[in-house]
């Protein structure tokens, strides 16, 4: 099969192609390789690559799916994987210097499932340090560009795995979703991403960043492929007490395009002050073609969206500032050499490991627990967790879905957010309720702005709903399509 | 004119579970090993490591709360305890503060005055750390995480102990309730049972509590008591002089007798504990909590009576057996095996309370089984073996559990029963010593048990030494 | 700002935290945290009286692990990532007096 070709294929229309002898693993990873050898130097979408490793695993898996070993739908496809996700034997970095040596002596759950799977990992993709950060510019090891305009920011903080998807530098990606993690770069870059409700994915081996609200997902180029990694990479894990046996796992049979009598609901309050008028045409315009499909849309008051913010940075930064406290230059990791004793070896190492967003986290996590303002602060905060958690249950009373963007603007210049944190903070204002709600939610391309930057779609389902999800998302996927 | 002072004493009890693996993570608890081999990814605090909880810790310290007539906490989550030190891989502990597994109970203990009731102001579920070793050859610190993660339960009592004594009394009702729950061997020497002094004083009569300190590195009763009498004096000669005492954590050295403030500057003891995110609470049902109450086991005074309904034995020796219930379960189950109580029960008090305080153990470290003592009482009764030898088997056994029957029958130890080979040679001793024959002859008494001496000699201990006096006397007629 | 992060409040978080702040990253820490406290603070605006906190988002509860030896001896990786190490143990700077 041609390079372009090939490199244009979706995931799973790769996996068939394989599977049908058109082309081959190796020859796929050859594709992805020449790929990144041609545009990385440009995007820099990835930590680590293991050329290799990929294709002597390519080699390999070649071999098992000849040999009818592996069958599955994404057998011999290459993809990539966050660098927040430990890989037994290659560096996982978190994209800081404090981990910048680390090598994990165990592979995460959702990796081991994509191996298992027959996927054949390419590398590690670039991030916002320690997960924190909107625009991947925080990465320790510099920043990402948009593929689709390489002058803007791929969004974060997984933006390094939905530029390699954008760019074509792999078939897919995963990605971690703390507050928006996913969903945000899969909008800025044009591609799909979701995550998943809190507990489907296990979380061993993802290293923790807000442990109440981060889950593992995929970003991918189609929905049909997001449907075929989420159920690849789904498992229920005794390793992780968050985990959940569900036993609707098979999210590929969702994959129908008919939204007739699917009750969605637009929050009004998604829609107002902040919100670019683009962005929200277009959004507008997606509800617009479902509604002609027979989906009954209606606008409703879903309450409490600005007082997200404020719950997710107490809580967030509140369980980072702990799970944090282990990077400490004794076990693991970067380790200042110069000290004089144990307390200056710990704030040396700390400091000089980590960059000033992180950092800025921590300290924030740190002041919110600190005796005297724990209940004032962090309580407060897990308090109007529950009653943003009772809006959206009653929302889900009426809807099956609900519809709206997935940030304010589209990609923001490169250099331009860091300046001001508290803007940066504000453009997840759509996205983080869904992570303390636990909800599913998904991000799919539903346009361009003037400047040509993809705009998303988002779509939040009720716990454990990711097929209505899918749904409505192929539906709306294939109606564009079919527009253009 | 002195002042009167009273000494307010609480206490911080941490108890070591007796699980195979650690709290979070399916790594051995056994003691030893070499540094950091019962280590993994959880207990040593790797990157994208997860707790998952052993249910057999939640088992005991519900069990253990039962047993103190504690509340348990029916809904129930662990908490992380946030700070910096390299025994404690995560740099947090996961332990429990707002909702601990039990609350409000308490124990009795005998005093002086008659008995008391000692408030227990929770337990907590948490996990050890690891060990730190001073390297002296590079002046550095060494850490070991084979112990971090090990399953602790820490019971807080209320401030209602007044005395050393009293406290002691407290520690030793404590051991006995877990050692008879089978929640942990309890040895304070080995760390399994440790416990931390909070102190204050206070005059005569006062209402209001003083400022109190805590004291760490108690490992042995001695120790604790020591420490007691030294930081209540130190308090005293601190108000006495007009000084403050300083609410703070002091180090026992117990080889200098003194304590000193663990303080420094880089010590915040600002914890904040919050709710562990990795963690699913705890939902613990009726049902649960019925059948724990079904197994629990018959406690020491219970034994204790039913010993003196049961069994035709002294008081004391039921005191000493029951002080342990490793010793307990040995002295029933060989009394189950057909020995008689008495003769089980002198084996208990005689020897293997010798052996003990010879070696220095535990009555926890008693190795022997009861089929073996049982086999021991039936080979001594039956006269197969005499008294010397089945004391020499049992030292055996003590270290080694060997099958007595065996052993005798390996090293030849039975006594001869064969009446022709015992009258040769009892012929010969006669023979042999015909001066204390002639004592004998003559009315000294005496001289016979010197002639069963020589005999049992020349058997070499194999021969039943009031047979031998029997037959003596006969042939001496 | 409502929230004046005073001097003494860095240099305490900065202690709870184990981070060694420049003088300059001190006045910037002061500035963003008294920035994100007022934020924080809009959720005074809501009464949460009789709103029970929620730390863990849907009810998973009784998560358990058979008590079961399932590890062996992994010291090798333990330590594989060590900056310092002697003796099978991590090296760090002396914590005795």
């Amino acid at each position: 099969m041609e390079k372009k070709e090939l490199l244009s294929l979706s995931a799973t229309a790769l996996g068939a192609a394989v599977k049908a002898g058109k082309t081959t693993a190796v020859e796929a990873m050859e594709a992805v390789l020449g790929q990144i050898e041609e545009w990385e130097s440009i995007y820099h979408c990835y930590v680590t690559i293991g050329k290799e490793a990929a294709l002597a695993k390519a080699a390999d898996v070649q071999k098992k799916i000849e040999a009818g070993e592996l069958t599955g739908p994404l057998a011999g496809v290459p993809a990539a994987v966050k660098d927040n996700l430990c890989t037994e034997g290659v560096l996982t970095t978190c994209s800081s210097k404090i981990l910048e040596n680390f090598v994990p002596t165990f592979s995460s759950e959702a990796v081991r499932n994509l191996e298992r799977a027959g996927v054949v990992l390419i590398g590690k993709t670039n991030m916002d340090e320690f997960a924190m950060g909107s625009t991947t510019e925080t990465s320790y090891f510099g920043v990402t560009k948009n593929p689709r305009n390489p002058e803007h920011v791929p969004g974060g903080s997984s933006g390094g795995s939905a530029a390699a998807v954008a760019a074509q530098e792999c078939f897919f990606a995963l990605g971690s979703d703390t507050g928006g993690s996913i969903r945000q770069p899969a909008s800025y870059c044009g591609v799909v991403g979701m995550k998943p409700t809190y507990g489907t994915v296990s979380r061993y081996g993802l290293i923790a960043y807000g442990s109440s609200l981060d889950q593992i997902g995929p970003l991918t180029k189609t929905v049909e492929d997001c449907a075929a990694v989420l159920e690849a990479i789904t498992s229920h894990d005794c390793k992780d007490s968050t985990s959940v046996k569900r036993e609707d796992t098979d999210f590929t049979s969702a994959l129908v395009a008919d939204v007739k009598g699917m009750r969605i609901g637009i929050p009004r309050d998604y829609f107002g002050e902040g919100l670019d008028p683009e962005v929200k045409a277009a959004v507008l315009k997606a509800a617009d073609l479902l509604k002609e499909q027979g989906a009954l849309v209606e606008e409703f008051d879903l309450s409490l969206v600005e007082y997200a913010i404020p719950t997710y940075y107490t809580i967030a930064a509140a369980e980072a500032s702990s799970n944090l406290e282990r990077f400490d230059g004794i076990k693991y990791g970067y380790r200042a050499e110069d000290a004089a004793g144990l307390h200056q070896m710990y704030k040396r190492t700390r400091s000089q490991g980590f960059g000033p967003e992180v950092k800025r986290r921590i300290m924030l996590g740190s002041f919110v627990l600190s005796s005297g303002y724990y209940d004032a602060y962090y309580l407060k905060a897990l308090k109007v967790k529950a009653m943003i958690k009772k809006a959206f249950d009653r929302a889900f009373l009426k809807y099956d879905c609900i519809l709206g963007p997935v940030a304010p603007a589209t990609a923001p210049k490169l250099g331009e957010s860091l300046s001001d944190p508290m803007k940066m903070y504000l453009g997840d204002i759509y996205t983080i309720s869904v992570n303390l709600a636990g909800l599913p939610g998904i991000s799919v391309p539903c346009g361009t702005d003037s400047k040509g930057l993809p705009i998303g779609l988002q779509l939040i389902g009720d716990c454990f709903q990711e097929k209505k999800l899918i749904r409505t998302a192929y539906t709306f996927e294939r109606l564009r399509k079919e527009e253009a | 004119m002195a002042k009167e002072y009273e000494t307010v004493i609480g206490l911080e009890v941490h108890v070591e579970l007796a699980t195979k693996t650690k709290i979070f993570c399916g790594c051995s608890t056994a003691f030893g090993g070499r540094p950091n081999s019962h280590t993994c990814p959880v207990c040593t605090g790797m990157p994208g490591s997860l707790p998952v909880l052993n249910g057999k810790v939640l088992e005991y310290a519900v069990a253990v709360g039962l047993a103190t007539n504690c509340n348990i906490t029916q809904y129930c989550k662990f908490d992380r305890k946030n700070y910096f030190y390299p025994d404690n891989p995560q740099n947090y502990q996961i332990s429990q503060l707002y909702l601990p597994i039990c609350r409000d109970g308490y124990v009795e203990i005998e005093t002086e005055n008659g008995s008391k009731k000692v408030g227990i102001h929770e337990i907590h579920m948490e996990e050890d750390a690891g060990k730190l070793i001073h390297d002296e050859w590079e002046d550095c610190t060494l850490v070991d995480y084979n112990r971090s993660g090990v399953p602790l339960i820490e019971i807080v009592s209320e401030p209602d102990m007044r005395s050393a004594k009293e406290v002691i009394a407290y520690l030793e009702k404590l051991r006995l309730i877990i050692q008879y729950l089978g929640a942990s061997d309890c040895k304070l020497q080995e760390g399994s049972m440790r416990a931390d002094v909070n102190l204050s004083v206070r005059e005569a009569g006062a209402q209001e509590f003083g400022t109190r300190t805590e004291m760490k590195n108690l490992n042995s009763f001695r120790a604790i008591a020591r420490a007691i009498d030294g930081e209540r004096e130190r308090q005293i000669d601190l108000l006495e002089a007009g000084k403050a005492v300083v609410q703070e954590t002091r180090r026992w050295d117990d080889a200098k007798e003194t304590s000193y403030a663990m303080r420094s500057k880089e010590d915040a003891q600002d914890y904040r504990y919050f709710p562990d995110p990795d963690l699913a609470p705890l939902c613990i049902s009726d049902e649960y909590l019925e059948e724990l109450k079904a197994k629990q086991p018959e406690f020491r005074t219970e034994k204790m009576k039913r010993y003196q309904e049961e069994f035709d034995i002294p008081d004391y020796d039921i005191e000493i057996i029951t002080d342990s219930k490793h010793m307990a379960d040995i002295f029933e189950a060989t009394v189950a095996l057909g020995s008689q109580p008495k003769k089980v029960s002198n084996w208990l008090m005689g020897e293997t309370l010798r052996l003990l305080k010879e070696k220095e153990l535990d009555p926890e470290d008693l190795r022997f089984s009861p089929e073996n003592l049982a086999k021991l009482i039936a080979l001594t009764e039956s006269k197969a073996i005499n008294s010397t030898v089945a004391k020499e088997v049992f030292e055996v056994m003590f270290e080694e559990d060997v099958d007595p029957e065996q052993y005798v029958e390996e090293k030849s130890l039975k006594t001869v029963t064969d009446e022709g080979a015992l009258q040769k040679t009892v012929e010969e001793v006669i023979a042999a010593n015909p001066q204390s024959v002639e004592d004998y002859r003559n009315g000294k008494e005496k001289a016979i048990g010197f002639l069963v001496g020589q005999t049992m000699k020349a058997m070499k201990g194999k021969a039943d030494p009031a047979g031998v006096n029997r037959m003596l006397k006969e042939l001496l007629g | 700002m409502a929230n004046m992060i005073s001097d003494e409040t860095i240099e305490y978080v900065g202690i709870l935290a184990k981070l060694e702040l420049s003088g300059e990253e001190k006045e910037a820490a002061k500035k963003s945290m008294g920035e994100m406290l007022d934020y924080i603070d809009k959720l005074n605006e809501l009464n949460t009286t009789d709103v029970e906190p929620m730390s863990h988002v849907f009810p998973i509860q009784n998560v358990f692990r058979e008590d079961e030896v399932t590890n062996g001896d992994e010291s090798a990786k333990t330590l594989q990532n060590a900056p310092s190490q002697k003796d099978n143990m991590f090296i760090v700077p002396k914590t005795f007096d």
